[in-house]
């Protein structure tokens, strides 16, 4: 594995049994687990490729025994990674070997359903699915849909600011946020937004949600609840180009349409769809369109029509609009088995995440197809068209010396391309350890000064999920004083970790 | 515009050279864009920083959603330019202006970032903060950065973007925006209910709301304030044909609470709305940020003291004159969970009140983190939010 993370310190590892009897203080029973085959359990996230047992796992159940382990974390030098359902794509929730993993799996409880002021006030352990389930009979629902909403916490997707495939119109999770309890590595609790729109102040709600658990630990989440639109219905459109398609989603935009949801899969992506759930999609295209519009009927009826007319103009060779539900979730049915469809292609699948802008899509499909050649690999391209968030999976297999780094690498140039190109290094799945050592491409020196800056001031020490998204080490007050030229730092060849 | 010293740069490297000469000497420096906004807040001696040379547009493609202009861009033009391709800045940006007895259309759109308030459609569609993609700046420390990017979705790095939002000049010197820009609606209804007390008003926009109608704002105005009845005004927006079936609907929901009508001039009345000119405009000027529900607890506690009022954001906003009383306001703010902002008042009672509400200590040492990690060494404390509990 290419990626480095900090070196451990080995005089808080030789603590171990003392950091152990501290949390067992706090935390009862099973609360604290040691076990090196338990330990086990928690040794990566959604991204498997990396892997380290922690020094030990706390599970607390109240704010207050957060708040007294951080406390005592924080005097005592110790290190903690925070950990929701452990779905992040990137590593986000990866353990340190001399870190306590910090797991929030038991704030399990909807605390309160206000459908006045539309709001839901949540623990951080619920499930993003759960939140909608709660509701829905009232007619409401969670707009962020991240693809494991079955799973992933609402805790981790304000630490990751998850989308989904609705977040074109709906926002990601950080538009749909009023307020956070959290809880910051010194143990102090502070509540930042409420139940009101705006903030008083500095807006700290936004700086959190999305800083991948590095500024604070979140104990308590308000989200806001939107009613249930009254139909939505999807179109499924082929064509013999990918640039057709690209056309057709831009023109669809220019036309004054937010699609509930456009998605995009290339010829390969769309053949191990079909073949792994048989929902009849065209296998004759280049590019498959699956563009989900919603609202009242009328309007959804419109829409469809105006979509189909653009789609024909642009030179669509089928166009399938879905008769009742049980079509519209059979077109969504194949798009949403597209990893798991890759997955049968081969043995591994390595799922990257840049955003582009649209109007460039050609040109990086092109490109990435020259660097699938160069590197040998295989490439099946799902994206959320309508916000040029695309997910190339890259086809490897682990067990084949070499071709897990050759993986990486072409990722990374995946990534770089997206860059280059004007867009960004992560659409929604964060940085994380992945991306981490990339950030330079995006941001200089000074940049990320900036925003590790933000770090010390929630976080002085360092202490909270050390060693994800910053690819450089500085001590907080070393950033303070720092004086660049040039865009360039003194000290240059300080230690990268 | 108020006989302080003031410097105008015209490159990003100049302004990294004023203002990193200041953090060496101690001056103090006010960002400024438009002035509409400089009765914000305490008054204050700091030498003006002039944002107007960092105007026009850098970037924009409808079809990508995506706008970058200068920060000293005036809003006017930015809305007209987005407006020219049928598109909006979908939080309906909020000009202060007017408030101050200013015209309309002073603004930029860097200030409006800074000030960080949007309009009536804030309800439905978000504020500043959920548009802006990214910036470029230069922080207090005289250094110039970029945080964000220049697409609709990006999770790359800590969102700064929403930290400058509404920051008010207190962390950096914003010199160009990235805004994400949305299709305008083709046609636009107002129905209005009239006689609702506060009571009714505000269940009839929650049950509104609750529907999915998507309705982009509603407001209510009370009895008096040169008005026979209350008004309850809800604003659909979109296609002719979504819009006509969603009035059908709201009609339907709205039929048992009064008498339901289609407002003629409805661009008046938001037109009214956006520059709160039914309040004296002699009197001072409060926006409490509160829970909808909250809405009639704090009319039930500020009414009995005088003071006159109206609400946006379905009950969320309440814009509230009131000669004096500052404690009163504030605490019923705070009782219903909110708070808030004194916008506008004579001198001597800015000096005495902050105009942003204070909060917990906790979050007060945080923010002074925050603003120190920006701006070591204080460049842009200008004591414009100064109070006895405020040290600046």
């Amino acid at each position: 594995m290419s990626l480095v993370m900090p070196t451990p310190d080995f005089s808080v590892i030789a603590r171990r049994s003392e950091i152990v009897a501290a949390l067992r203080t706090i935390v009862s029973g099973e609360g604290v687990i040691d076990s090196p085959a338990e330990l086990r359990v928690y040794e990566s996230d959604g991204l498997t490729a990396y892997r380290q047992p922690p020094m030990v796992v706390v599970l607390p159940e109240t704010t207050a025994q957060v708040s007294a382990i951080l406390r005592w974390c924080h005097a005592e030098g110790v290190k903690v990674v925070p950990r929701g359902s452990g779905t992040s794509l990137s590593g986000g929730a990866l353990p340190l070997a001399d870190a306590v993993l910090l797991g929030l799996g038991k704030f399990k409880r909807i605390l309160e359903i206000d459908y006045s002021d539309r709001l839901v006030i949540a623990q951080p352990g619920v499930t993003n699915l759960a939140i909608t389930r709660a509701v829905e009979g009232n007619g409401f629902y969670y707009a962020p849909d991240p693809s494991s909403q079955i799973a992933c916490s609402i805790g981790g997707n304000v630490a990751e600011n998850s989308g989904g495939v609705h977040c074109l119109k709906y926002g990601l999770t950080t538009n749909n946020i009023l307020g956070v309890e959290l809880v910051m590595m010194d143990g102090e609790i502070v509540r930042l937004g409420g139940r009101q729109l705006d903030p008083a102040g500095l807006d700290l709600l936004g700086v959190v949600v999305g800083s991948e658990g590095l500024l604070g630990v979140v104990t308590e989440v308000t989200l806001r609840i939107l009613p249930t639109p009254e139909t939505a219905r999807a179109v499924l459109i082929g064509f013999a180009s990918v640039e057709e398609a690209g056309k057709c989603v831009a023109d669809v935009i220019a036309g004054g349409i937010i699609p509930a949801g456009m998605e995009m899969m290339d010829r390969p992506a769309i053949h191990a769809a079909e073949a792994f759930v048989n929902v009849g999609y065209p296998l004759d295209v280049e590019a498959l369109l699956i563009v989900e519009l919603d609202g009242p009927e009328a309007e959804c009826d419109f829409l469809i029509g105006e979509v189909e007319r653009i789609a024909l103009a642009d030179g669509a060779v089928s166009c399938r609009i879905s008769r009742d539900e049980s079509e519209r979730l059979a077109f969504w049915a194949g798009r949403k088995a597209a990893f798991p469809a890759v997955g049968r292609l081969s043995p591994d699948y390595y799922c990257m995440d840049g955003t582009i802008p649209r109007r460039r899509l050609p040109e990086v499909l092109q490109r990435m197809n020259a660097l699938s050649l160069q590197y040998g690999l295989g490439v099946a391209n799902v994206f959320h068209a309508g916000d040029g968030n695309l997910h190339p999976l890259i086809l490897y297999d682990a067990n084949v010396p070499g071709e897990l780094d050759r993986a990486e690498a072409f990722g990374s140039d995946i990534l770089r391309l997206c860059v280059e190109v004007g867009g960004v290094l992560t659409g929604e799945h964060g940085v994380g350890v992945e991306k981490r050592d990339l950030m330079p491409v995006m941001y200089s020196e000074i940049d990320l000064a900036h925003q590790q800056r933000v770090k010390c001031a929630f976080d002085p020490k360092l202490l909270l999920n050390p060693g994800k998204v910053f690819p450089t080490l500085h001590r907080c007050a070393e950033l303070g004083r720092v004086h660049v030229h040039h865009g360039r730092l003194p000290h240059a060849d300080l230690p990268r970790f | 515009m108020t006989g302080r010293p003031a410097i105008r740069p015209s490159s990003v490297d100049e302004l990294a050279a004023v203002i990193g000469a200041a953090g060496r000497s101690g001056t103090r420096l006010e960002i400024v864009g438009g002035g509409s906004k400089v009765d914000f807040g305490a008054s204050r001696e700091a030498s003006l920083l002039d944002m107007t040379g960092f105007s026009g547009v850098v970037d924009y493609d409808p079809a990508e959603l995506v706008l970058t202009v200068g920060a000293g861009t005036p809003l006017v033009e930015v809305q007209a330019l987005v407006a020219s391709e049928e598109q909006m800045l979908a939080f309906e940006p909020f000009d202060m202006g007017p408030v101050y007895g200013r015209p309309v259309g002073a603004s930029t759109i860097g200030g409006t970032v800074a000030a960080g308030t949007a309009g009536s459609r804030r309800l439905s569609r978000g504020s500043v903060r959920d548009h802006l993609l990214g910036f470029e700046a230069v922080s207090g420390r005289g250094e110039r950065f970029i945080a964000g990017a220049k697409v609709v979705k990006n999770v790359t790095g800590y969102d700064l973007s929403k930290l400058v939002s509404g920051s008010w000049g207190r962390l950096v010197a914003l010199t160009q925006v990235t805004l994400k820009v949305l299709p305008r609606g083709r046609v636009t209804t107002t129905l209005a209910v009239e006689g609702l007390s506060p009571v009714q008003a505000q269940a009839a926009m929650s049950r509104s709301l609750g529907a999915p109608l998507e309705i982009a704002a509603a407001a209510y105005c009370p009895r008096g304030l040169g008005r026979e009845t209350s008004l309850t005004a809800l604003r659909l927006e979109g296609f002719p044909t979504s819009v006509q079936a969603r009035s059908g609907a709201l009609r339907h929901i709205l039929v048992g609470f009064g008498r339901t009508h289609v407002m003629e001039e409805a661009d008046r009345f938001w037109h009214d709305m956006m520059t709160v000119s039914a309040l004296p405009a002699d009197l001072p000027l409060w926006r409490l940020n509160v829970p909808p529900s909250a809405l009639c607890s704090v009319v039930e506690a500020m009414e009995p003291v005088g003071a006159q009022w109206l609400c946006d954001w379905a009950g969320g906003l309440v814009w509230l004159a009131l000669a004096d009383g500052e404690q009163r306001v504030r605490d019923a703010a705070l009782a219903a969970g909110g708070h808030a902002t004194l916008v506008r008042a004579p001198e001597a009672m800015r000096a005495r009140v902050c105009a942003l509400q204070p909060q917990s200590p906790g979050v007060t040492a945080l923010e002074q983190r925050v603003r120190r990690a920006f701006d070591p060494a204080g460049v842009f404390d200008t004591g414009r939010f100064a109070d006895s509990t405020h040290a600046d």
